[in-house]
């Protein structure tokens, strides 16, 4: 685990990054508009740590997860794995460039393919980017599905045979197929049960501290990513909101949203329930196509300021690798 | 809740076995419980668990075929529920008995108003004239903290957001004042922030109405907050059925301890492993002749292997199916007197 002070090597850093969805309408299929899904974030992973990546549905997380890995053609902004710039690379060139940066999807339904037997889904990334003898690659795949704690004999079987918990296994044993250094789980867990969810987090962090991977971990899951980041940055409308250490953050939220969001988690203990002071917050999440004026976060803050609607606040650090962006810690 | 209270509905020996061309599922097996006046059961279990098959076989959702649903009996009312015909159970849904579903989404017709939504159980079983439905309406709409209530009425429900929705599902539900709700997953599809507030909405809504509720989930910290009494499904059975503290401080079934170590949380402290529980849940092909947990329980000894653990009294309103006795840490020798007096019912001793 990384030090707060920013002692690693970074090994991701994204400045800026905006992915933002046009809108069409009418018979012209006019651009009428923009879902500003992520608008602006910028943060550093360092190498061989996890950095979660949390908030509500429809905050952009999935998207700025897929957007770093460049899934889409982002619309503005830098993000440099390893060194290397893939901002406005193109996507040919950026092909070459994947075995190093790969994704657990959320659905292990939806992301396999119902036809390929386990063994040519593990399989098929080294197709594309190794020349591996049949042999060879057939022992590839029989270690990687070792890895992950998937049985050798069920090699040969097809998606459906397996239970939901080992279907992200397979979605796992494929990601690590190229010995990647990065890893995008996008909310890895958010389609299983939560006996299997434990046995899947738990194998992340065993071939995390195996194979020295990278993850940024994104979910719905606060309590969740308490257990398996070391650092988690808060998402609220295209937006990061505060940006800490989990200890930190956990501790001691200091934007109201996060402070509100962590007090919403129920608590499965009902004598520790009862003590849990709540923070209700009125009303949705606005449209990301209309954000407010201001602080995003505006129209639903118990503790709104007049300044809140006017501008909109950058991050700031308040303490070593502490970022919050809000108007209340302006003066720290 | 006194004890001596008479259930509002009291659940004997409930099965529902589908019938399909590649075999049948047994997806619920031998299910009792009652739940009193005032009272919020909360029913936790994984997927497939039969948590839900459970609620929508009592009360007559689940097609037959391919389900067969047998059972001792359904008591509501002073009637059996099982051998209720169409008509009569069309007659307590929606009006006696008031029903909220996972997805706000698809449970909502998106060709009609929400207005029309709440309206028409209403008009159907109160029948009350449209302006007095209307005005029924609006104080629903209102009462579940739909802000402009009266002219949010007449929006369609793809206007609304997904926990506003979900209130909406919830007015329609409790128009005919229900004697009994039961919400499915009410919480599961919508954000943290917005399920606090739909808890909180149940709170209020209980204090101030007075029913009964069964509230299904598989968040044991939604359970935490807001049951009075909790049953523990796994493998179509009840493995254990508490108070909720008790449940939580002295969990006796072993999938019970298990599952409460494997959910991190967001307060106290962390641990730095997940405990996990191994294996998969069992597949429900033939009604148990053995301990459904047995295959991934640490406790699992030969009893359990050949024998169907039936529920054990083990005092404060608490018991539990399992052949082992953690205060003797050892098989358990209580005598199988459990079974007759649970099936018998809480307010119903002859």
């Amino acid at each position: 685990m990384l030090d707060e002070t920013n002692s690693g090597n970074v090994l991701v850093e994204v400045r800026d990054l905006k992915m933002h969805f046009p809108i069409h309408a009418g018979v012209f299929k006019k651009r009428v508009g923009e879902v500003k899904a992520v608008d602006g974030i910028s943060f550093d992973i360092f190498e061989g740590e996890t950095l979660g990546l949390v908030g509500e549905s429809g905050c952009g997380k999935s998207t700025a997860g897929r957007a770093i890995l460049r899934l889409y053609d982002i619309t503005e902004g830098s993000i440099k794995i390893d060194g290397v710039e893939i901002g406005p690379t193109p996507q040919p060139k950026l092909r070459e460039m994947r075995p190093t940066m790969q994704m657990v999807f959320q659905d292990p339904q939806a992301s396999l393919n119902p036809r390929m037997s386990v063994a040519a889904i593990i399989g098929e990334p080294l197709d594309e980017h190794t020349d591996f003898s049949k042999k060879e690659k057939r022992e590839k795949v029989l270690g990687l599905m070792d890895a992950v704690g998937l049985n050798r004999d069920f090699a040969n079987r097809y998606p459906h045979e397996f239970s939901g918990g080992q279907r992200q296994r397979i979605g796992i044993a494929r990601a690590l197929a190229l010995n990647p250094k990065f890893i995008v789980c996008d909310e890895p867990i958010a389609a299983l049960d939560v006996s299997i969810q434990a046995q899947v987090v738990n194998l992340l962090e065993d071939l995390q501290e195996e194979f020295g991977l990278t993850y940024l971990f994104i979910s719905h899951d606060l309590s969740m990513v308490r257990h398996i980041a070391d650092r988690v940055a808060v998402m609220y409308l295209g937006r990061v909101v505060e940006l800490a250490t989990r200890e930190e953050l956990f501790r001691a939220p200091k934007h109201p949203y996060t402070q509100a969001l962590l007090s919403a988690v129920p608590e499965p203990d009902p004598s520790l329930e009862e003590k849990v002071e709540r923070i209700l917050l009125e009303g949705d999440v606005p449209s990301p196509s209309k954000p407010p004026k201001g602080c995003n976060f505006c129209t639903r803050c118990p503790q709104v300021m007049d300044i809140c609607k006017e501008i909109d606040p950058t991050g700031k650090e308040i303490a070593a690798g502490h970022q919050v962006a809000c108007h209340l810690y302006a003066d720290t | 809740m006194a004890d001596g209270a008479e259930p509002v509905l009291n659940v004997r020996d409930l099965n529902t076995v589908f019938k399909t061309r590649s075999g049948s599922v047994h997806a619920v097996n031998s299910v009792s419980f009652s739940l009193k006046p005032g009272e919020l059961l909360g029913v936790v279990g994984e997927s497939g668990s039969g948590k839900s098959v459970t609620m929508m076989s009592l009360i007559g959702l689940i097609p037959s075929p391919p389900a067969q649903v047998s059972g001792t009996g359904v008591e509501f009312g002073g009637m059996d529920l099982l051998k209720a015909s169409d008509d009569e159970l069309r007659r307590i849904r929606g009006a006696r008995i008031g029903f909220v579903f996972q997805d706000p989404m698809t449970s909502l017709n998106p060709v009609f108003t929400v207005g029309y939504q709440i309206m028409e159980p209403l008009r159907k079983h109160m029948k009350m004239n449209k302006a007095d439905a209307r005005r029924r309406a609006v104080e629903l709409l209102e009462l579940v903290g739909i802000p402009d209530a009266e002219r949010r009425l007449k929006d369609f429900p793809h206007q609304f957001s997904g926990g506003m929705r979900q209130r909406v599902m919830i007015a329609i539900a409790l128009a005919c004042d229900p004697e009994v709700l039961i919400a499915d997953e009410p919480t599961t599809a919508l954000d943290v922030t917005i399920q606090a507030q739909i808890l909180e909405l149940m709170h209020e809504l209980r204090a101030k109405l007075g029913m009964a509720v069964i509230w299904i989930t598989h968040d044991l910290g939604v359970i935490a907050g807001i049951a009075d009494r909790v049953l523990v499904m796994y493998g179509g059975q009840i493995v254990e059925h508490a108070p909720v503290k008790e449940l939580f401080q002295h969990p006796k079934h072993p999938y019970t301890r298990a599952l409460l170590k494997t959910i991190p949380s967001v307060r106290g402290e962390r641990a730095d492993r997940l405990e996990v529980i191994e294996g998969q849940p069992p597949i429900l092909r033939a009604a148990p002749t053995s301990c459904s947990f047995s295959a991934r329980c640490e406790f699992c000894f030969e009893r359990c292997l050949n024998e169907n653990p039936p529920r054990f009294d083990v005092g404060h309103g608490h018991d539990t199916a399992c052949f082992y006795d953690f205060d003797a840490n050892g098989p358990r020798h209580q005598p199988n007197m459990a079974m007759t007096q649970l099936a018998g019912g809480v307010g119903d001793a002859g």
